[in-house]
């Protein structure tokens, strides 16, 4: 067996210590890494080697739990899913844009939890069923209508692209918003006019301008831009059944 | 929270966007074309006159010029929001009273034909 190659990766880590520093500083690492290896792998060699302080977020290390968000080279990336051979040079890593730095590469991600809750993204049923009556059915194309949707991991790295978020931080962004689109397409789902106080407001849809960062950024291939420009035209159907069709207001 | 307004404004602007797509392109060739002296036998000078004149022709016209400039004002608002410009009023403002002005001049221009 031939052994894996190896290359001397630097890395340029931003570091913050609430209890000792007064703001965040860059701090350098040289670690010897194999060419396989993504910006995590590198991240771990660092902490079990060279620097036990490190802190940063992970889990799964397969693109599904979501928690190793960072922005690498200046871009919102799971650190599992860049790989250390598409970066020359210095390789600069910094916490999620857009959400308060704890520490490190650590954030807090209290204000998108906050707005998750607030799109209800959960099955609104028009009437609960006694577990007795059995489960609610779907047909495959039913599933389909909102299965892209429902790839979501919750990794925030659209909040970190989308510069309305970073602007104007009341909007309740693109993972959320999508996400209470998932739960009105579907069959089972009977909840649309409850979210739509939040999702037509302001806050909501109308607070993306439709830069499409948010999809390009998304490790998931959910495509947030598309079902936020969905719910902008469901919305304005809403609009003009309330405002201009006598009786429409509901 | 109260819902938003602002289907007023994005109707017309996604309207025009679609308009636009399918329009414009085609406009700035055919343009083209004229520029370098290649008109089609079916739309030389007479037969397009005739079509402005027309009833419908001046309704085609003036959606095409009218849905296209709103869309483009509010596309040019949202862009200068983007990039952190946010006296969002007065942006909105100046950019729906300019596509306002070029509707009507162009309704003007149309009813003079």
């Amino acid at each position: 067996m031939t052994p894996l190659k190896e290359r001397l990766v630097q890395l340029e880590v931003l570091r913050y210590n609430p209890d000792t520093d007064t703001e965040a500083h860059f701090q350098r690492y040289e670690v010897m890494c194999q060419e396989e290896w993504v910006v995590l792998d590198a991240l771990n060699k660092i902490k079990a080697d060279i620097d036990p302080t490190l802190n940063y977020r992970w889990s799964c290390h397969m693109a599904v739990c979501g928690s190793c968000g960072m922005m690498i080279n200046g871009e919102p990336k799971l650190s599992c899913h860049a790989f250390l051979r598409s970066y020359e040079g210095v390789i600069r890593v910094e916490p999620l844009a857009h959400f308060p730095v704890e520490r490190d590469l650590v954030t807090a991600p209290d204000d998108f939890m906050e707005k998750l809750k607030r799109v209800k993204p959960y099955v609104i049923p028009k009437e609960k069923k006694p577990i007795s009556e059995g489960e609610y059915k779907q047909t495959p194309a039913q599933l389909m209508k909102f299965r892209q949707y429902s790839m979501c991991i919750n990794c925030m790295l659209c909040y970190a692209a989308c510069p309305q978020y970073g602007l104007t931080p009341h909007f309740i962004g693109p993972a959320a918003l999508t996400l209470a689109h998932r739960y009105n397409l579907d069959s089972r789902d009977e909840g649309r006019k409850e979210r739509q106080e939040v999702v037509a407001t302001h806050e909501g849809v109308w607070e993306c301008t439709f830069v499409g960062a948010c999809s390009e950024v998304c490790p998931a291939h959910v495509d947030p831009a598309s079902a936020l420009q969905q719910m902008k035209i469901t919305s304005s159907v809403d609009w003009i059944v309330e405002h201009l069709i006598p009786g429409g207001k509901s | 929270m109260a819902k938003s307004h602002k289907p007023v404004v994005w109707f017309p602007f996604a309207a025009g966007g679609t308009v636009i797509a399918f329009c414009i392109p085609v406009i700035v060739l055919l343009t083209f074309l004229a520029a370098l002296g290649h008109v089609p036998a079916g739309l030389s000078y007479e037969k397009l006159h005739a079509f402005a004149a027309s009833g419908i022709g001046k309704l085609v016209l003036f959606g095409v010029i009218a849905l296209s400039a709103w869309s483009s004002a509010h596309r040019l608002r949202c862009t200068c929001y983007d990039f952190g410009l946010r006296a969002d009023t007065l942006v909105a403002t100046v950019l729906y009273v300019a596509a306002i002005v070029g509707s009507i001049a162009a309704a003007l221009f149309l009813l003079r034909i």
